[in-house]
C-alpha cells in the first residue's frame, strides 16, 4: 500500500500498524506525536492502529524554534 | 514574582531557533536562566528526534512549545495537540499567522484557535497584535496570558510603539509577554518598564555575534526593567529641572 508519510510517499506492506512505520521513521520515539489523517494518535495506541491505503501520516517532534 | 496559570515563572523567556549547536543551547539556557524555552514541532524527516529536548531536560528548564508558521486555526489546534503529545505538556505558545512576509498574526483565526484549545483543556497563551481590543477577546475566551509584537518576527526593530504595548498592559490583568522585535538589551529593559511582565527574546540572542554574552544582557536587562517600573519614573517635562539647588550660587 502506497501512504503519505510526512509529506512524501512511502511504501509499506499491506496490515501493517503504526509501529511498523514508526519504526522506520522514528527509532528513537520519547518526544515523537503522529497525526493520521489530520487526528493524533497518542502513543498507547500505535500498536492497535492499522494502516490504510492513502492514509496521511505526520511525525512530529521538538525543533529549535521562537 | 510573574506567575502564569499558577507557575512562578523568571521574568525572560527563550527562543531557541537559529543557534547553531546544541552545546550553544546549553551554553545561553545556562546564561540567561530562562523562565521558559520555547521549541518548534516538525516533521522527524526535517529535525531529526530526540537531542534538543534531551539537552533541555538536562537543563532542568520548562519547555513551551509553539505553533510557530501555522496559517490557520485548524492547522494550529492540529500542531498544539500534537505538541501536548510530544512534550506532555498542555501549555502552549499559540502562533496563526496571517502573513507569511510580515508573519502578524491572523488574529480572527486566533481567537477561534485560542477558544477551541482552552476548550480542550490547553493553557494557551497567544502571540497577537498590539491591540487590547484583541487582547481583551483572548482573555475573554480563556487564554492565561498574551504576548503582544514588539515588531514583526525576527525585525529588531524594537519596541515600535510603545503605546500600543501600554494600552495592552491596561486592557487586560493576565500577564503581557512581549513577543518579537526585541533587538537588543535595551529594548527588553523597555518593554519592562512599559509594564509587561516577561519578554521573549529569540533572535535577538541566537543571531548576536556572541549569543552568550547577549543571553547574559538580557538577563539583566529584564531585571533592570522589572526594577525600573516598579520604582517609578519621573515624569516627562516640557522644559529643565534643576537638580542642584538654585539658592546660594556663587556670586548671586
Amino acid at each position: 500500500m502506497r501512504l503519505s508519510v510526512n509529506g512524501r510517499p512511502h511504501e509499506l506492506p499491506e496490515g501493517t500498524a503504526l509501529t511498523g512505520l514508526l519504526e522506520t521513521v522514528a527509532p528513537d520515539p520519547r518526544g515523537v506525536a503522529v497525526a493520521l489523517n489530520g487526528s493524533v494518535v497518542r502513543a498507547a495506541e500505535w500498536p492497535a492502529t492499522p494502516l490504510r491505503d492513502g492514509d496521511l501520516v505526520e511525525v512530529v517532534t521538538a525543533h529549535q524554534g521562537g | 514574582m510573574l506567575e502564569v496559570a499558577g507557575v512562578r515563572l523568571a521574568p525572560l523567556w527563550l527562543g531557541t531557533g537559529g543557534l547553531t549547536s546544541l552545546e550553544t543551547v546549553r551554553r545561553v539556557v545556562e546564561a540567561a536562566r530562562p523562565g521558559l524555552v520555547t521549541v518548534s514541532v516538525r516533521r522527524t524527516s526535517d529535525t531529526g528526534t530526540g537531542s534538543l529536548l534531551a539537552t533541555l531536560r538536562g537543563l532542568d528548564v520548562r519547555v513551551l512549545p509553539n505553533t510557530a508558521g501555522c496559517l490557520g486555526a485548524q492547522e494550529a489546534v492540529l500542531t498544539a495537540e500534537l505538541a501536548r503529545e510530544a512534550l506532555d505538556t498542555e501549555w502552549v505558545k499559540l502562533e496563526v499567522i496571517g502573513d507569511e512576509l510580515s508573519l502578524l498574526p491572523d488574529v480572527v483565526e486566533l481567537v477561534e484557535a485560542a477558544e477551541t484549545l482552552v476548550a480542550r483543556g490547553f493553557t494557551v497563551l497567544p502571540y497577537t497584535t498590539g491591540d487590547p481590543v484583541v487582547a481583551r477577546r483572548l482573555v475573554e475566551v480563556g487564554c492565561a496570558a498574551v504576548m503582544p509584537l514588539g515588531s514583526p518576527i525576527g525585525s529588531g526593530r524594537g519596541i515600535a510603539d510603545p503605546h500600543t504595548i501600554e494600552a495592552v498592559r491596561a486592557a487586560v490583568d493576565v500577564p503581557v509577554v512581549l513577543d518579537a522585535g526585541i533587538g537588543t538589551a535595551s529594548e527588553a529593559a523597555h518593554a519592562m518598564e512599559l509594564g509587561c511582565d516577561a519578554v521573549l527574546v529569540a533572535t535577538a540572542v541566537t543571531r548576536a555575534e556572541d549569543p552568550v554574552a547577549m543571553a547574559r544582557a538580557m538577563s539583566l536587562a529584564v531585571e533592570a526593567g522589572q526594577l525600573a517600573r516598579r520604582a517609578g519614573r519621573i515624569p516627562r517635562r516640557e522644559t529643565a529641572r534643576a537638580s542642584s539647588p538654585m539658592r546660594g550660587r556663587v556670586g548671586r
